[in-house]
């Protein structure tokens, strides 16, 4: 734990056990300011997955279980559209995989600040990585002063908002109508703001905008979810070209 | 659907989620991936949310068909601006669901 060895130096007049339970608050303080709004975006996300589960048909037990073994807002939602449809398993799974394999950036992007720490470790942060919390602790971990524990509290304080959120929304689905309060909207208002934190510059605003563009194309014209990774992966490339071409000029 | 089917396909589903966010961890904490490719991967999070989004705004479902005139993309234009205003992420959730059940009970 050499996140902690820096400031339990600090507390050299309490006895050891004091100082370790101080350290603990104090991780699990920071982890949980960090956390709260990740948590408040969750709930009405969470709920409405819930009771859009339950609409399905999906039970309450299998809501939490999708939320424990998954943890994916986007993807929880799709699999819950596909099994509404009848999708067969291999084709959620497949779009499941899709889906998340953004993913791999932000696992890359945060490894630069997690070096050289136990397996162990990693393998329990990894599974906590969603958008939220990767873009709080990237956030943190780019000012300084932000240890790994308090990271970790961050990741699973909001996938413990996240499980919670979703069986409420679950076993009070069955008391909601369908449609009522705009549930159906929470996944396009989740994903706008989303897209709105990714628009940091003219090549993100292209890129964008290139994307939709295919991915409306491609959706119209091709039966399936395969307009998801084609459209992105072709507007990624045009963007990043479009960059290299602004850079040239420059 | 039985609770083993549930149980063998959140399992699959957890698995290659899962693999994503932990292969990249455990393998590039000491390595540097080459700018190029950092370069494009930056702009993924963009194209996919923009990918997910637009056909839920510009299209009808059933059958797959354009259409410019949809609720959906009416609540979308004042959530973006209220989300570029305000970075809220439950926010702009709130708001957006909460407009889009007004306009579907005024429509």
């Amino acid at each position: 734990m050499p996140a902690c060895r820096s400031t339990v130096a600090a507390g050299e007049k309490f006895s050891f056990q004091q100082t370790v339970i101080m350290e603990k608050k104090r991780i699990l303080g920071q982890g949980a300011a960090a956390a709260w709004p990740i948590c408040l975006g969750y709930f009405p996300v969470g709920l409405a997955l819930g009771v859009l589960a339950d609409q399905t048909g999906i039970p309450f037990w299998a809501v939490g279980l999708m939320s424990v073994l998954v943890f994916a807002g986007s993807a929880q939602f799709i699999a819950v559209a596909m099994l509404a449809a009848g999708a067969s398993a291999w084709s959620i799974v497949a779009t499941t995989f899709v889906v998340n394999l953004r993913h791999v950036l932000m696992s890359s992007a945060l490894a630069v600040f997690l070096p050289g720490l136990r397996r162990r470790f990693l393998s329990l942060f990894a599974y906590g990585i969603t958008d939220e919390s990767f873009a709080v602790n990237m956030a943190r971990f780019r000012k300084g002063r932000w240890d790994w524990w308090s990271a970790l509290v961050v990741n699973h304080l909001s996938n413990l908002a996240w499980i919670v959120s979703t069986m409420a929304g679950s076993l009070a689905g069955q008391f909601i109508p369908q449609g009522a309060l705009g549930i159906d909207y929470a996944l396009t208002g989740m994903f706008i703001c989303l897209l709105v934190y990714q628009l940091r510059g003219r090549i993100y605003v292209l890129t964008g905008v290139v994307a939709a563009i295919i991915a409306t194309a491609w959706y119209l014209l091709v039966p399936g979810n395969s307009y998801i990774v084609v459209a992105s992966a072709a507007a990624a490339t045009v963007g990043f070209g479009a960059g290299r071409l602004a850079r040239r000029k420059r | 659907m039985t609770g083993i089917d549930y149980v063998v396909l959140f399992a699959g589903m957890g698995l290659v989620t899962y693999i994503p966010r932990w292969l990249p961890l455990l393998f590039l904490s000491r390595k540097r991936l080459p700018q190029w490719l950092i370069d494009w991967l930056n702009l993924i999070p963009a194209a996919i949310l923009s990918a997910l989004l637009a056909p839920s705004l510009f299209t009808e479902s059933a059958p797959r068909a354009l259409d410019f005139g949809r609720l959906e993309l009416l609540v979308a234009v004042p959530t973006f601006l209220f989300a570029i205003r305000t970075r809220s992420l439950g926010g702009t959730v709130l708001f957006g669901m909460l407009l889009y059940w007004l306009a579907g009970l005024a429509v």
